[in-house]
């Protein structure tokens, strides 16, 4: 993260002469300007990683490859949204981190239910199960 | 550090980056998030709150799934469409889902020409926006009425475990909920690039206030919070 170069107050982005200096994406001028072309490649990575999860499904692929090619595709389209169309890549840590670390809690909670639905899954099976 | 309070709108000495930064920013009893307005900052906590909320309506379906002795119903075969005599696994939703990320490629380009005040592009970009919105509403409005006419309630559906309609309706139709706020946001917003509001700097009419571009960025945080949910919905619901 070489950019902690702007650090403008209050109000950023708010000067007219704020030329775009359409240099590298990493570059934080006033107010998140970056290149364009930089949305475009991630708007076709996008689509490209879409498409694969589509095809995950059309192939019917099945089993732990699937599922690891779920959550691989959803996580890199989840990074990308953040990262770059939310902007995320060039915040400081301080906000990016306040936002992105309390989700991670949520996998403790889904420990939690897979636990608990796990155990509630045994006892339909033992009790209450009827042979279809 | 006190030098660097809010008074200060001129050169601030350069900040720490790193662990260093972190401890930096939330230790130097001022505000903590320090070139982040208010109205981004608090933008992002409430997408946090909302990514809880969507977080707890996947955890209970996934509590269903896992919990429940009868088979869940095929997802590819339920959401299959039937295309000039092919049957197509699972193509509506995915149609959805390449709308809902062209409507985000062209808000992050609105945010792009917002910054450099480009009126014009910006409101235009945002209404693209808006329509790929609507649209989206709209194919899911059909999805619901296809399952609905083919007998799916939230408590039974033709095709296996109860708990299937339910975890739809709600996930989908909460989701659907935000898409559709989000279009009159968009548009809202895009009313007011578009009179030029936040050139000559007019007050808002329930605010007061001054308004600038950021808005359209802090617009586009929501916006891409949308899209970013599809995708988690996209995965764990439709092909899992």
């Amino acid at each position: 993260m070489t950019s902690t170069a702007v650090i403008d107050g209050q109000q950023p982005s708010l000067r007219t002469h704020a030329h775009d200096t359409v240099a590298a994406g990493t570059t934080h001028a006033k107010g998140q300007q970056h290149p364009i072309r930089l949305y475009l490649v991630v708007w076709g990575w996008l689509f490209v990683l879409s498409t694969c999860s589509y095809l995950v499904d059309y192939f019917g692929l099945h089993g732990y490859l699937r599922w690891s090619l779920i959550l691989l595709f959803m996580i890199l389209k989840a990074g990308l949204i953040v990262a770059v169309f939310m902007h995320m890549a060039w915040e400081r840590l301080a906000l990016a981190y306040a936002i992105l670390l309390p989700p991670v809690a949520v996998l403790i909670f889904v420990a939690i239910m897979v636990f608990e639905s796990e155990y509630t899954h045994f006892i339909r099976a033992l009790f209450f199960a009827s042979p279809t | 550090m006190a030098e660097t309070a809010l008074t200060n709108p001129g050169g601030s000495p350069a900040r720490a980056a790193g662990w260093q930064g972190i401890a930096d920013d939330w230790s130097s009893d001022q505000r903590a998030f320090k070139n982040v307005s208010w109205g981004k900052a608090m933008m992002w906590i409430f997408l946090l709150s909302d990514t809880f909320i969507f977080s707890c309506f996947l955890l209970s379906y996934m509590t269903a799934r896992m919990s429940t002795t009868v088979p869940w119903p095929n997802p590819s075969k339920v959401f299959a469409l039937e295309i000039a005599g092919h049957h197509i696994p699972l193509i509506l939703i995915a149609i959805m889902t390449f709308i809902l990320i062209s409507s985000s490629g062209t808000m992050a380009m609105a945010v792009n020409f917002g910054y450099r005040r480009d009126r014009v592009r910006t409101a235009i970009l945002m209404l693209v926006t808006a329509a790929f919105g609507a649209t989206f509403v709209g194919m899911q409005a059909f999805e619901w009425t296809k399952l609905i006419m083919e007998g799916v309630r939230p408590w039974e559906n033709p095709w296996g475990a109860a708990q299937f309609g339910s975890s739809f309706f709600m996930i989908t139709g909460f989701h659907g909920t935000h898409v559709t706020i989000g279009v009159i946001f968009l548009i809202a917003i895009a009313r007011k690039v578009w009179r030029g509001d936040f050139d000559v700097e007019r007050r808002g009419f329930f605010t007061s206030r001054k308004g600038n571009y950021e808005v359209v960025e802090i617009m586009g945080l929501y916006w891409h919070f949308v899209d970013l949910v599809w995708v988690f919905i996209f995965a764990f619901f439709y092909l899992w």
